[in-house]
């Protein structure tokens, strides 16, 4: 993976910038032990590894605000980082930047069930938000996997969606406002807790910009009542392409399911000897989970089932009580964790329109023959993101760029069918070069011409995003 | 000027030598009249891919909002953010394009639980000030590729390019619709009655409230049996507020969205947005000749005031906005920004539309 060189006139300054940011955070909110600056030198993209020239820590918006506004002054570029759980290299630090971390921006600022609001720095995790509110009967609904570690914060710069997000959207959908520093400073106020923020739609761009437009410090999110119940059932199909018709047919039915999981063969075969769920060996299972109070449940799923019947499912099972529904859930549940227990894996996470899922899987097959590695498919089926699982052996030489390979060449079939890249997972370092197959140079000249406007010294996470040679002009500026 | 296509559109704004005002339906007037030539999307006409089984629909910006609706009614779907018909309220006639709808985020009742107009954006083509097409997003659910452009554009006011093509999700109709309603409420009362209901499990996608005519209506929306069943629990969880009777007689669900009850009045309309519970004080903060009517269980109000009168001056202490959709007060149609967001929306609009002529003025 091609990074820019670093600079070496920031990383000389080293010190001045080290002192410069202890005047205004306390001493233990500055890391710049070359030993424990390597806590921050990857995130969820493991492969690709870079010790930051330092660290910080603010716990405050303030204290936000003086970091930024120095770095700004001394031309230091801000890697920001949520929980470091990003599978694109968002949050990967290049070794003349400074890492700046929200873990202990967590608190809870205000909950109002009547406004069905709450208000979090962006530090607290996606699951305690939900923590905070759930006694109550409230949740907040997107449910990225890594939600147990996952901070809002990287929620927000990377649009983070979920199993859940069919029903419930992603998390620009339940984002009212935020509080976010730009790079010199200035701290904006955008929305609240009313519905629509006013003016041109700032929050809708600031989501999901991958943290290069500002640091978001505070967050008003939308929570919900939980459902009543929640209920699955499983089926089985011989292939792909009646799977791909039942989930159209059932979402044209007027039904409209909380999550609908798509497992393939290879995929079903190693869930099944990791978690022995009982799922059928078949080609295609899928799981659709409605929800509602138990009457609800039972009509909505005697319809689902009324359609999977006519598509000859190979099984079809409904859970009648919470733990046949855990067991149903269990296999696909421990799909990641499964897959890599047989063997290293690389995830990807392309959206493709849901007629085209069978022409994609069968060309995914045919990369697979071609490429000599092996592929999983899950994913989430009723919105068409897919996260093909390319098998490979990362201590075998030159088998990660095989991957590598293999992997963009499955993201250029999800563009050329009518999809696109990432679906949740963002750009970041790991599609940035890719940009180019899904948009026109002039595309991406107006999305970084949003950039400039919000940073025009190109500071914060640089090389994310834009493919390294269409940003160069702007980041040598 | 009616150009036939996206790119007649890009070479009528490269040649333009002053300023231009894009034109859909033009049932829409929001704010002052705008100084240009006419610029009309209505060549871009058509439904250019419909995949019920996707719920996904693309089409030509200046696609008719009735052919659209035409087409998901043919397969029982439709647009779930209920995108309000301004025809009534502003006294104008004419079809409204889709291109139009998208360019002000026109939303309905539906907004507070399903969202509004931008939530259900999936991509957009537009041609900005220089004449550049450009595409952002894309016709999938999900999609996190690079800016979402898509939501800065919803909204935008044709303030930053002029849509050539949309692509929205769309969601099936229900089964079954329910209107419940409890009589003779104060504004407080029926905000926390809409609070209780909406902070319910039972999936209200309407909270309106009429204050002349002291109700309050809240949507159930599903199966019949599903139906049956929230209702009875609607009605047992709110039984505090009053009786909650079931409306039988007519939908008042288009009213409401429309805004009709204010329809030919002759004061000027004010749409103010504020977080829910701070409506009642709103309400209140309103001049005495002021009417109301309160939607998304109080977030959005609908307000009379004497022409002239600047509302923004009685709203200082609430936070949200207000925006003069008819009317004869000399004041700015959109709220006004504070400084560090106005140099944001500056800017922004300086780089797409740096010779600052489409639709000039609209939000400032």
């Amino acid at each position: 993976m091609q990074m820019p060189i670093p600079n070496a006139d920031v990383i000389s300054r080293k010190s001045q910038i080290v002192a410069r940011l202890r005047e205004v955070l306390p001493a233990n909110a500055v890391i710049d032990d070359v030993a424990e600056t390597r806590a921050y030198e990857c995130d969820g993209l493991s492969a690709y590894r870079c010790p930051p020239l330092c660290a910080v820590l603010p716990a405050s918006t303030e204290e936000v605000a003086a970091v930024l506004k120095i770095c700004h002054d001394m031309d230091v570029p801000v890697v920001p980082r949520g929980s470091g759980t990003s599978l694109a290299g968002g949050a990967m630090p290049t070794a003349d930047s400074v890492i700046l971390g929200v873990a202990k921006l967590n608190d809870v600022l205000e909950t109002d069930y009547n406004d069905r609001i709450i208000r979090v720095q962006t530090g607290r995790t996606n699951l305690s938000v939900t923590g905070a509110v759930e006694e109550d009967g409230f949740f907040y609904a997107p449910d990225p996997s890594s939600q147990l570690a996952c901070a809002i914060a990287g929620n927000i710069a990377m649009n983070s969606g979920g199993a859940h997000c069919l029903k419930y959207g992603v998390t620009t959908n339940n984002l009212l406002g935020v509080t976010m520093v730009m790079l010199d400073g200035t701290i904006l106020e955008i929305g609240g807790a009313h519905l629509d923020a006013g003016g041109l739609d700032l929050l809708g761009v600031i989501c999901g910009s991958e943290g290069q437009l500002g640091v978001v410090t505070e967050a008003t999110l939308r929570i919900l009542h939980k459902p009543e119940g929640a209920r699955p059932v499983l089926m089985g199909f011989d292939s792909s392409e009646v799977a791909g018709a039942c989930v159209s047919d059932i979402i044209k039915a007027g039904v409209l399911p909380v999550a609908i999981e798509f497992m393939d063969r290879p995929c079903i075969e190693v869930c099944e000897a990791f978690a022995k769920a009982g799922y059928p060996m078949c080609e295609a299972l899928l799981i659709v989970e409605v929800e509602g109070s138990d009457a609800e449940i039972d009509e909505q799923l005697a319809k689902i089932m009324t359609i999977a019947k006519t598509h000859n499912p190979v099984e079809l099972r409904e859970a009648k009580t919470a733990d046949e529904a855990g067991r149903i859930w269990l296999g696909r549940k421990s799909a990641f964790g499964a897959m890599g227990q047989v063997n290293d894996y690389m995830c990807l996470d392309g959206t493709i329109p849901v007629s085209a899922l069978p022409e994609v899987l069968r060309r995914i097959q045919e990369l697979s023959k071609e490429f000599g590695l092996d592929v999983g498919n899950v994913f989430h089926a009723g919105d068409g993101n897919m996260h093909p699982l390319i098998l490979y052996n990362a201590n075998e030489t030159g088998q990660l760029e095989l991957c590598e390979a293999m992997g963009a060449e499955i993201l250029k079939v999800c563009v050329e069918v009518g999809g696109c890249l990432t679906g949740e997972h963002g750009v970041g370092i790991e599609k940035r070069d890719l940009m180019l197959v899904q948009f026109d140079p002039v595309d991406l000249d107006a999305q970084m011409a949003i950039k400039d406007v919000f940073d025009p010294k190109w500071l914060l996470n640089p090389a994310k995003v834009f493919p390294l040679a269409s940003s160069e002009s702007r980041r040598a500026a | 000027m009616t150009p036939k296509n996206e790119t007649e559109i890009s070479e009528a704004i490269v040649s333009a030598e002053g300023p231009l005002r894009i034109v859909g339906g033009g049932t829409r007037p929001i704010g002052k009249p705008i100084v240009g030539e006419a610029l009309s999307t209505a060549g871009l006409s058509g439904i250019s891919l419909y995949e019920p089984g996707a719920l996904t629909l693309v089409a030509q910006a200046g696609t008719p909002l009735n052919q659209i609706e035409a087409a998901l009614d043919a397969e029982n779907q439709r647009l779930a953010f209920e995108p309000m018909d301004h025809r009534a309220l502003l006294g104008t006639s004419g079809d409204s394009t889709i291109g139009g709808v998208v360019a002000a985020n026109v939303s309905g009742p539906r907004r507070i639980a399903l969202g509004a107009c931008r939530d259900f954006m999936l991509g957009v083509r537009f041609v900005d000030g220089a004449g550049q097409v450009i595409k952002n997003g894309g016709r999938v659910m999900k999609n996190v590729t690079g800016y979402d452009l898509v939501k800065l554009m919803s909204g935008s006011f044709g303030t930053l390019g002029v849509l050539t093509e949309v692509s929205l999700k769309v969601l099936p109709k229900p089964e079954t619709t329910a209107t419940l309603c409890i009589q003779d409420q104060s504004v407080a009362q029926a905000v926390a009655a809409m609070s209780a209901a909406l902070g319910s499990p039972f999936e209200i996608t309407g909270a309106a409230h009429v204050t002349d005519e002291r109700k309050t209506l809240l949507r159930i929306e599903g199966f019949a049996k599903s139906i049956a069943y929230r209702t009875e629990q609607l009605q047992n969880l709110l039984k505090g507020f009053g009786a909650v009777d079931v409306v039988t007689d007519q939908n008042p669900w288009p009213d409401i969205a429309n805004v009709t009850g204010f329809a030919g009045v002759t004061d000027d309309i004010w749409r103010i947005s504020v977080r829910p519970s701070a409506a009642p004080a709103v309400v209140a903060a309103l001049p005495a000749a002021s009417r109301t009517m309160l939607d998304w269980g109080g977030g959005l109000i609908w307000a009379t005031a004497p022409q002239g009168t600047d509302l923004r001056a009685n709203l200082a202490a609430y936070k949200g906005h207000a925006t003069l959709i008819r009317g004869t007060a000399d004041v700015p149609t959109f709220h006004p920004e504070p400084a560090p967001l106005a140099a944001i929306t500056a800017g922004l609009r300086a780089k797409f539309d740096p010779r600052g002529i489409l639709n000039s003025g609209m939000m400032s």
